[in-house]
């Protein structure tokens, strides 16, 4: 009695499986089209330092134009060419320019694309207010956070600094900004820096941590030094060309190197021209542009820039 | 009941109750290890649950579940498109999944000859499968949307297919488990009135092992639901603000969500994150007690 009752409740439940699975492999992929300009529809994918940026853009534009739908990736600055060149997205996020054999890929598809420099990030070395530290070069950057780096005393960077025991205060290895100081500033094979520091995800305990121990060093994004310039000391950077303050004109002019970069948004032109979305997307982006750069907690183009990034945004439409 | 099946019970209860008759020195160090083995393992999952839920407790209000996620005002983010994408990628995988699974395992238990060469290949497989890294099969499921010719994989129908190959093995090896277990006596009453192989396994076979099918299926959902790896390499956006309508539908996953947030630098969001970890569970034990309903209301005893 009962093993009847439970088959003549699964039969048709298989059937009815069997049937919902045979009809959206079937109806679905007909009527949307994926791959080449849904119209409404936004791809967005690479760099994950820029993705807060292109997705607070997503965020203040559905407040104006609901019907957009915006879709915001962060499989990385490569990752996102590789798709942005397989004309799979739309517009693509990264954090440097895009290389010569990327170039080449998309070039070999028949995309044609804008380069639009959406913002500037920064990463700012501090110290304790006390330390009579105020300089110091890329090598003694590589020495002091390398991976193999056993530095322990203020003294062994150069004999000139005090003999102050260091205390090191960082990023987690999850985050953006200590990518960047390993791959980018000490640009170790690893692609890591020492371990053996004082971590945290949350800027404001390494700027208490750093702020309330003697000797003690660490390095953030600017925006959070910029906050808390009265009870920290920026350490100036000498890249080669004499020592560079970290401020908002030197990361933009580019002598603050390597501690700052460029942030870009890769727009496809085809895309930008037939797709009402992209359009309306990339334009509300770069017309609130400041805005975004706040909420993504980056430096704001300056005005000279901000007009190339919207000269830059005309010519595609030409 | 096996010779095999009641040594085991008895060694289990003499163990569990410590009403051993053997006293040595060596026993009873080892019951203490053992105590100690459970005891770690329930506590160090027990405190990161407290921990997780202290953490998130400010944000368990009804924005966490009903609001998109928001950059502007990190304090009222929330993951409605995470749990709809999750809640659309289990509903389709259970619909790619189970019948290829169940058909697959019946094949091997019912109908296959062991003996053959390719039977056996296939099971040596299966076993194998099941132990590959989930974000392969991430890697597998583009391969299978680039070959259907889909220019986008970060989609419903993306996710679906790799969540699918990811608990495939899980719902065939149990499927197959829960088939074995059903008594031999009630196949050869079946076809010994005439009945089909066939007939046999639809109707007596099949119905009788439900438990098990769904017990595996369901814990095989449940594992598939909390995986972020194969779905990155698929491709699914970290960022959506809006609902799914269909399977080619872009969509972000919970799981995404958490993980993109939890290592950001503002305290909000990581707050948030942790409130979305106890959903997630909740999720999870909703499932598993569904599981455990299914297996209590169908299940027989011979």
């Amino acid at each position: 009695m009962k093993l009847t009752s439970i088959r003549r409740a699964l039969v048709p439940g298989i059937a009815a499986l069997a049937l919902a699975l045979s009809a959206c492999g079937g109806s679905d992929a007909g009527d949307d089209t994926s791959g080449d300009g849904v119209s409404g529809k936004v791809a967005v994918d690479g760099s994950s330092t820029v993705f807060p940026m292109s997705d607070a853009a997503a965020e203040l534009l559905l407040e104006e134009t609901p019907d957009v739908d915006v879709t915001v990736g962060e499989s990385g600055t490569g990752g996102g060419f590789e798709a942005f060149c397989a004309d799979k997205t739309d517009i693509s996020d990264a954090s440097r320019p895009i290389k010569d054999e990327e170039a080449a890929i998309c070039e070999e598809a028949g995309i044609d694309y804008t380069e639009l420099q959406v913002a500037t990030d920064a990463l700012t070395m501090v110290v304790h207010p006390d330390l009579a530290v105020d300089c110091l070069t890329v090598d003694q950057i590589i020495q002091l956070w390398g991976p193999d780096s056993k530095v322990k005393n203020w003294n062994e960077l150069d004999p000139s600094f005090p003999d102050q025991e260091i205390s090191l205060y960082g990023p987690g290895t999850d985050s953006g900004t200590y990518d960047y100081m390993a791959a980018d500033v000490i640009g170790a094979e690893s692609e890591s820096t020492r371990a053996d520091y004082q971590s945290s995800e949350d800027d404001n305990v390494l700027v208490q941590g750093v702020a309330g121990t003697e000797g003690a060093t660490g390095y953030f994004g600017y925006t959070y030094y910029e906050e808390n310039t009265d009870s920290l000391k920026a350490l100036s950077i000498d890249s080669g060309n004499g020592c560079v303050e970290p401020s908002a004109e030197t990361a933009q002019d580019g002598s603050y190197t390597p501690l700052a970069r460029p942030l870009f948004i890769y727009v496809n032109n085809a895309k930008y021209n037939d797709n009402e979305a992209v359009k309306t997307y990339v334009d509300f982006y770069i017309e609130n542009l400041a805005e975004i750069a706040e909420v993504g907690k980056f430096i704001p183009l300056s005005d000279e820039l901000y007009g190339e990034t919207q000269s830059a945004l005309e010519g595609i439409g030409s | 009941m096996s010779v095999a099946t009641s040594t085991a019970r008895e060694v289990t209860r003499t163990v569990s109750t410590g009403r051993s008759k053997d006293k040595s020195l060596g026993s009873l160090v080892f019951l203490g290890a053992l105590w100690f083995s459970l005891f770690f393992g329930v506590m160090v999952l027990l405190v990161l649950i407290v921990d997780t839920a202290i953490e998130g407790s400010p944000r368990f209000d009804s924005a966490l579940i009903t609001e998109y996620g928001s950059r502007v005002r990190p304090e009222s983010t929330g993951f409605r498109a995470g749990i709809l994408g999750s809640l659309w990628l289990m509903v389709f995988t259970a619909l790619f999944a189970v019948p290829l699974g169940i058909a697959a395992a019946l094949y091997l238990e019912e109908f296959a000859d062991g003996d053959r060469w390719w039977n056996r290949l296939i099971e040596l497989n299966l076993q194998n499968l099941a132990a590959v890294p989930a974000i392969v099969y991430g890697l597998l499921a583009v391969a299978v949307m680039a070959l259907m010719g889909f220019g986008r994989s970060g989609i419903v129908l993306g996710g679906a297919i790799a969540l699918a190959l990811l608990i495939l093995p899980v719902i065939i090896i149990t499927t197959r488990e829960a088939v074995r277990s059903v008594p031999q006596e009630i196949r050869q009453g079946s076809l010994a009135l005439g009945a089909t192989v066939w007939q046999t396994t639809w109707r007596q076979t099949l119905p009788s092992a439900v438990p098990g099918i769904a017990t595996g299926t369901i814990l095989g959902l449940s594992r598939a639901i909390g995986e972020a790896a194969p779905l990155i390499v698929v491709g699914l956006a970290g960022s959506v603000r809006f609902d799914p309508t269909g399977v080619m539908s872009e969509i972000t996953a919970l799981p995404m969500m958490i993980y993109s947030l939890t290592s950001n630098s503002q305290e909000e969001f990581r707050t948030a994150a942790s409130a979305a970890i106890i959903v997630l569970l909740i999720m999870i034990l909703g499932l598993n007690a569904l599981a455990i309903y299914i297996r209590n209301k169908f299940q027989k005893t011979w």
